[in-house]
């Protein structure tokens, strides 16, 4: 029997729209992996599984290459991630706890900012900067304009965490003479632990993804991993790429995963 | 992604109000000196004379704008014309991201109403398949979406196969695939703020309509979406914004006849024959135009926001 209400929210077709959805969401990533266990040295064909092209991508002609930039992707990616993650956890015990003042919009403002700049004019914009002052492109200028974009990708769950958490518990301690610094980091700073956790892991992802950016700051010579793989599909798809492409997939995919888990703990019981 | 931008947050203490600079200080010196810095002295570049090797000399010139907007002929003598080779990639960019929208909104729309109307314990499951892909890397969706699509890939065989077709079709290096691409892209942005919407809405105002004798296409119409409104225009916006600017997509799924803003941009600034104050008046024109559009949006998000009190 089906009840008058879930007549009215409902429309034929919606579900099968909703599973096309998925479908074309993930599809794409399939197949690709799917095709990286693929024996054969064509793309076309298909001959049976097999890890050759994992072994390639660990060992094959172009394996160094891939090393050296897989390297700097992550210790690129942890830093910005860590660095980003400090200053957005401030920023957020500021925005948060600090009481209304009169450049908030402005600072909020600020924080955002990244999101709202297109992607390829913030690129513009770190080239000509760092082009004006004189600073040599390399390594130091994907990690400072890296740490730049993570903010406010870890700004946000740091503060919609702690919008979530009362202010009781800190006032509790400091009314049995907690001072403000303990308050903060006895009792503040581990309730907030899944926020920052995934504020990290969202900043991490999204360092360890960013192709544009780095592509115009990147010095002539340094790669990450994105510019390698650019630079490698731009001769054509083979089949190392769809390697190296399921290994960092399955990476994104475990890490959002964590990242939904832990921000969905609560801890505040 | 803007879509967290109106949080500004209500339920704020000020525990820490008498260290709120010091909090605060480390992001806006971040900030200011790597985003806002960049962007006034792109604005700066712009104005100036380019150099033939690349960069910039430092004397005043509106020449790149007007290397944008007319054609001086060869030798720069002749009666201005508007020049339409950028104002055209400009239109191809706006076109290519508008159709790119109206595909997300004609998935994303339903994908987001049945999402919103599970029950409580299976909605954040749904809204987390739906946005896994989106973490994953854009280049290897990109490539992925470009593998798939091939003359010889596997869409092409599977159709082939199923007799739906006698030869493969060639997608890839058109304008639809670029449009593909773009929806597959960003398609994650136009369900979750629709999601959002439709979670607020009240059903007890479609269930009056039905009492009414209103059909369910013209509750939808009539009713359910203009509560959802805003929700259909962020959306709108963060698959259209993104989606303008995009430089992957029509790289790798467009190939050269299929040009768009991104690849005019990059392409000033690579290798010697690039015009760095050209480059940065297309950047700044876009820029512009996003920022209009982030207006525009914030204006009617103020104006939902008034209208519910």
């Amino acid at each position: 029997m089906a009840s008058k209400q879930f007549d009215i929210k409902s429309y034929t077709g919606f579900k099968g729209i909703t599973l096309l959805c998925l479908i074309i969401l993930y599809a794409p990533l399939v197949v690709v992996t799917i095709y990286s266990f693929n024996a054969s040295q064509s793309l076309t064909n298909w001959e049976g599984l097999s890890l050759r092209w994992y072994v390639d991508v660990f060992s094959g002609p172009e394996s160094a290459k891939f090393k050296t930039a897989a390297w700097n992707s992550f210790v690129i990616a942890i830093i910005a991630a860590t660095t980003a993650t400090a200053i957005a956890t401030l920023a957020a015990t500021g925005m948060v706890r600090g009481g209304r003042f009169r450049l908030r919009p402005v600072s909020f403002g600020l924080i955002s900012l990244p999101l709202m700049v297109p992607e390829i004019v913030l690129a513009v914009a770190t080239l000509i900067f760092f082009n004006s002052i004189g600073f040599q492109r390399g390594l130091l200028t994907i990690l400072l304009a890296h740490i730049a974009f993570c903010i406010p990708f870890a700004y946000l769950p740091i503060s919609a965490r702690m919008q979530g958490i009362e202010d009781s518990y800190e006032q509790a301690a400091l009314d049995l003479y907690a001072t403000k610094r303990q308050a903060f980091t006895k009792i503040l700073m581990p309730l907030m632990m899944p926020g920052i956790i995934s504020g990290f892991l969202l900043a991490f992802i999204v360092s360890l993804d960013d192709f544009i950016i780095t592509n115009f700051v990147k010095g002539a010579g340094v790669e990450t991993l994105p510019t390698a793989i650019f630079g490698s599909v731009k001769q054509g798809i083979k089949p190392n790429i769809m390697a190296i492409s399921t290994l960092l997939l399955s990476l994104s995919i475990v890490m959002v995963t964590i990242s939904y888990f832990v921000s969905k703990s609560d801890n505040t019981k | 992604m803007a879509a967290g931008a109106t949080s500004g947050g209500s339920a704020t203490t000020d525990t820490y109000k008498e260290a709120r600079t010091w909090l605060l200080l480390p992001s806006w010196v971040t900030l200011s000196i790597l985003v806002l810095a960049p962007v006034i002295m792109m604005l700066i570049y712009s104005f100036l004379t380019k150099e033939f090797r690349g960069g910039v000399i430092w004397e005043f010139s509106l020449s790149a704008y007007d290397q944008f907007f007319f054609d001086r002929g060869l030798f720069g003598d002749e009666p201005p014309k508007l020049e339409w080779t950028y104002i055209s990639i400009f239109w191809r960019s706006i076109w290519q991201a508008g159709v790119a929208t109206l595909l997300s909104l004609a998935i994303g729309f339903p994908t987001a109403y049945f999402i919103a109307t599970r029950s409580e314990e299976m909605r954040p499951v749904w809204v987390f398949l739906i946005t896994i892909p989106y973490w994953v890397n854009l280049l290897i969706r990109t490539v992925s979406m470009k593998f798939l699509l091939r003359d010889q890939g596997p869409l092409n065989d599977f159709l082939i196969n199923i007799g739906l077709i006698d030869s493969p079709l060639h997608i890839v290096n058109t304008n639809f695939a670029v449009q593909l691409g773009l929806f597959y892209s960003y398609l994650p942005f136009m369900v979750l703020p629709i999601y959002a919407a439709v979670e607020r809405y009240n059903f007890s105002l479609s269930e009056a309509a039905a009492d009414l004798y209103a059909s369910k296409l013209t509750t939808l119409r009539r009713v359910v979406l203009p509560a959802i409104k805003p929700g259909v225009i962020a959306g709108c916006i963060l698959v259209f914004v993104p989606s303008m600017g995009s430089f992957l997509a029509p790289d790798l799924l467009g190939g050269a006849k299929n040009f768009m803003i991104g690849s005019l941009i990059e392409e000033q600034f690579k290798g010697n024959a690039g015009n760095w104050p050209f480059g940065a008046a297309a950047s700044m024109i876009l820029l512009s135009m996003v920022l209009i559009i982030l207006m525009f949006s914030a204006r009617q998000q103020a104006k939902a926001d008034k209208a519910e009190g």
